[in-house]
């Protein structure tokens, strides 16, 4: 599906900047946006949200076999990240050396090429994310 | 007034030096690194295109100069290797950075002046009287540059990118743009076929014919228009596909070698084609004082020189970035030739 | 309230079928099910069909009327079931449920996978959809790593070593030595294991299950009527499924399995049983994390003591709780779609006490624990021996 052109449209202002929404009525954020705030139903007021461009590596794996249009980029490592809001998504972390990849290291946003399955078919761009420090 | 308002500057992390590239082909690494003053390039990653480098690059233009993507009237991308043949950069660029969709974008192709033709361009726009007038325009200049194995360009071709962003507003603007110049000829030096890999080129005739009459034409005819000399500027940056040619073109223009040093990039990361003469009038402008003097000229294979003369305001030390382009030289790693040919793809089954 | 109970099983070998389409192999499971069951096909009312991606392991949807045809069984209604690995457990609960209601007495049940006909980098392709495609397998994140990120943060929480988990991958190679019908009959050791080359890490190339082909099928019946044609129904005493997010980030956190924890907790309840009354478990060990977290999630011993627990031998053949006798997912094969039946299979084949070699002493009641991706989806069945005709 990653060559899929309008999913890749769709998804661009959520791939390009992180957008998601925030329930007003308990303060929770979500990424990427969700239709209805599982913990206030109907009562949930969701709101249109940028998540913050930095958070912490909550859990992350180097992954040496890679399904299909990933095969030539192992090693590479995978982590869920938790943004500065406590909204949590799953990554790819580049440019950061393999000693500083660790839960609790400190993360930030990168514009990067996610997937190029087909060369002569629409190119997928998106966040990555990388060790700050 | 008119001018640059915000400019931001993108560097790959993974570098390989020219020696490594000499090991792989049993040259003389040190004595090639010498003859091209250049120690090493920068490598883009296996996910890192001329659409990357630009995004990273504009997004920091927009942090450091404080200006409001949605304010962006118009969006251009320079490149030689822009990833789609038919589809704009541009585009991707400004949607990427939060531009309003009431903006013009393209990709401008100029083999390595490109982006400093985007800056002109964006003058314009800002200068124009029409009532469709933008507020500000951004020009970039990014490519992860193709440099065919074993062909001498293998020791330069690099990848990174810069974003100017052109305004008028008094309080904004960071180094006024006194004059643009520009000077064209029909010169084939240097040339990438529509869907041909590499790019080819004529060898020596890349120099006297082509990089320095364009680069000492422009220089010459700006600085007669504006009425200065050499001496006038206190910085001069020019296009710089290796060491070697910049420091010859200044010398035989008559400017010293401390005018050119800060301006000087080509021998950390090699030549970023697009972003080769922007990346080192980015340096330029993280060091230049109020009311310094600078002239930039670029150069593009085919061929031509954008060239420009800038002063500096007393907006500058208050908007430009923390960390200097040779700072962000600074973080890197290195990478051998075999991790060079998985980066970019350069394998036949990648 | 009527009660089910299962009257006849049949499971293939489970293995690299090459020789074997996915019609044969629902066909082998399916006529050896019916006729160990004792009934005509003219007898079975309905039938479920447990299967992930058949689409992108054979290209072939609407596999549901697919089992119907090739087992002759036209024109009952037949039925795809799909929760990604999940699928037969949630068939398996299908068909329970169909008959709970009043509306069938008799119900066949398979649940198959057909997964060497594609490479393997398309095989984790069809296996990622499982977990979030937009957000986790768009971003290069394969089925292991969604494990492995699990794994870590078990490790980070509770102190589990890589060890531990290689004690689950070799127990249950040990187990899988003793069934004829496990894809591997070799014994490895914790050494083995370890020096394995890392697939996502911490998890290793012996930490998980493998590419299998495979079919399993189960026939239903009321368990009044089943008293009255079985000799030996295992009747479900208690079916319990429930779901967690999709995706791995929205969970509240990653080293426990919420969906598996409730089902559990609901089976446990009909059935007015607690951890301590299981004899022996079928769980779900699609990577040997798994296993670890299915059986803190179930309650075979406390959250976080599941690396501990398992390396002193506590889930072995003669342990406190024998956990996968059958060899798992990791010794017995994993054909996705199959599994959950055929983790129902086993239970039958323990209660009747025909596991020979393999068998649990005085098993009274078993349980089968089946999980769909990263734990979106769980299901948990307990089984009892049901009093049959003499």
């Amino acid at each position: 599906m990653n060559g899929a052109l309008p999913l890749i449209w769709r998804k661009f202002g959520e791939r390009y900047d992180l957008d998601g929404n925030f329930c007003e009525t308990c303060g929770t954020a979500f990424f990427p946006a969700r239709p209805v705030c599982p913990s206030c139903r109907r009562r949930g007021k969701l709101v249109p949200k940028k998540m913050p461009k930095t958070g912490k590596i909550v859990s992350f794996t180097e992954v040496f076999t890679g399904p299909a249009g990933f095969e030539h980029e192992t090693p590479y490592f995978i982590a869920i990240v938790e943004l500065d809001n406590k909204a949590r998504l799953l990554t790819q972390i580049v440019d950061s050396e393999k000693e500083r990849v660790k839960i609790g290291a400190k993360v930030g946003k990168v514009f990067r090429k996610i997937s190029d399955i087909d060369p002569e078919g629409p190119i997928a761009y998106g966040y990555k994310f990388k060790v700050v420090c | 007034m008119v001018g640059i308002v915000g400019y931001g500057v993108y560097v790959p992390k993974y570098r390989i030096t020219v020696e490594e590239i000499a090991r792989v082909w049993k040259k003389d690494g040190k004595a090639i690194s010498a003859g091209l003053n250049v120690k090493e390039k920068a490598v883009g990653s296996f996910d890192e295109d001329a659409c990357t480098i630009s995004v990273e690059a504009a997004r920091r233009a927009l942090a450091h100069s404080g200006i409001y993507a949605a304010n962006l009237g118009a969006v251009y991308v320079g490149s030689e290797s822009h990833p789609y043949a038919v589809k704009p950069t541009a585009s991707i660029v400004a949607d990427a950075v939060g531009a309003s969709p009431e903006l013009t974008a393209a990709d401008l192709e100029f083999a390595c002046k490109a982006g400093t033709a985007g800056i002109q361009m964006c003058l314009a726009l800002v200068e124009s009287k029409m009532p469709a007038w933008i507020k500000y325009g951004m020009s970039i200049g990014a490519d992860t540059a193709q440099g065919r194995p074993n062909d001498a360009l293998e020791f330069t071709a690099a990848s990174g990118g810069a974003a100017f962003i052109v305004g008028k507003k008094e309080d904004e603007v960071i180094a006024e743009v006194l004059d643009t110049y520009s000077y064209t000829t029909d010169t084939p030096d240097f040339w990438r076929r529509q869907h041909a890999e590499f790019p080819r080129h004529a060898g020596r005739f890349t120099g006297k014919p082509a990089y320095f009459k364009h680069v000492i034409a422009g220089a010459n005819g700006i600085m007669k228009r504006v009425n200065m000399k050499p001496s006038d500027f206190d910085y001069a940056v020019f296009h710089q596909p290796n060491g070697k040619f910049p420091i010859r073109v200044a010398k035989q223009l008559g400017f010293e070698k401390k005018q050119i040093e800060q301006g000087l990039t080509t021998p950390l990361i090699g030549n970023t084609y697009s972003g080769s003469m922007m990346i080192g009038l980015a340096s330029v402008l993280d060091k230049a004082k109020p009311g310094e003097k600078i002239l930039a000229v670029s150069y593009g294979s085919g061929a031509g020189s954008d060239a420009f003369v800038l002063e500096a305001t007393k907006n500058i030390s208050k908007k430009r970035p923390k960390k200097t382009v040779f700072d962000m030289f600074e973080e890197k790693e290195y990478i051998d030739y075999a991790e060079y040919v998985k980066f970019r793809k350069k394998l036949k089954s990648l | 309230m009527r009660s089910v109970s299962i009257i006849g099983t049949g499971c293939t070998v489970f293995g690299e079928h090459w020789n074997k389409s996915f019609r044969q192999l629902i066909a082998e499971a399916g006529i050896e099910a019916i006729q160990n069951a004792g009934v005509e096909g003219k007898d079975i009312e309905a039938l479920y069909g447990g299967n992930m991606a058949s689409g992108r392991f054979i290209g072939q949807e609407h596999v549901g009327a697919l089992i119907a045809d090739q087992l002759g069984l036209n024109p009952i209604p037949a039925t795809r079931v799909e929760d990604a690995c999940a699928s037969g457990g949630v068939a398996l609960r299908s068909g329970y449920m169909a008959i709970k209601s009043g509306e069938y007495d008799v119900v066949a049940v398979g649940g198959i996978e057909k997964m060497t006909d594609v490479g393997t980098d398309q095989a984790a392709i069809a296996l990622g959809g499982a977990g979030d495609q937009e957000t986790e397998l768009f971003h290069g994140a394969s089925f292991p790593a969604l494990y492995a990120l699990m794994a870590r943060a078990h490790m980070n929480k509770f102190g589990t070593t890589e060890e531990q988990l290689a004690a689950v991958s070799v127990k249950n190679h040990k187990n899988a030595m003793l069934n004829p019908k496990a894809q591997f009959h070799r014994e490895i050791t914790v050494a083995d294991v370890m020096k394995s080359s890392y697939i996502a890490s911490p998890l290793k190339l012996l930490d998980c299950s493998p590419i299998t082909d495979g079919a399993a099928a189960v026939i239903l019946c009321e368990t009044e009527k089943a008293k009255e044609i079985c000799e030996q129904p295992i009747e479900i005493i208690a079916s319990g499924q429930a779901s967690d997010t999709l995706a791995l980030p929205g969970r509240k956190n990653l080293y426990e399995t919420m969906a598996a924890r409730v089902a559990a907790k609901a089976a446990f309840e009909k059935a007015k049983l607690t951890p301590k009354d299981i004899d022996f478990a079928e769980v779900h060990d699609c990577f040997t994390i798994a296993e670890i977290l299915a059986i803190e999630a179930i309650g075979f011993c406390e959250k976080g003591k599941g690396g501990p627990f398992t390396e002193q031998g506590k889930t072995a053949l003669d342990g406190e709780i024998p956990v996968n006798v059958s060899g798992g997912l990791k010794g017995k094969g994993h054909p996705v779609g199959a599994t959950g039946v055929a983790q129902a299979v086993e239970a039958c084949i323990q209660l009747q006490g025909k596991a020979e070699k393999r068998q649990v002493k005085d098993a009274k009641i078993g349980l089968a624990h089946n999980v769909g991706g990263s734990g979106a989806t769980a299901t948990v069945h307990l089984f009892k021996a049901a009093e049959g005709r003499k």
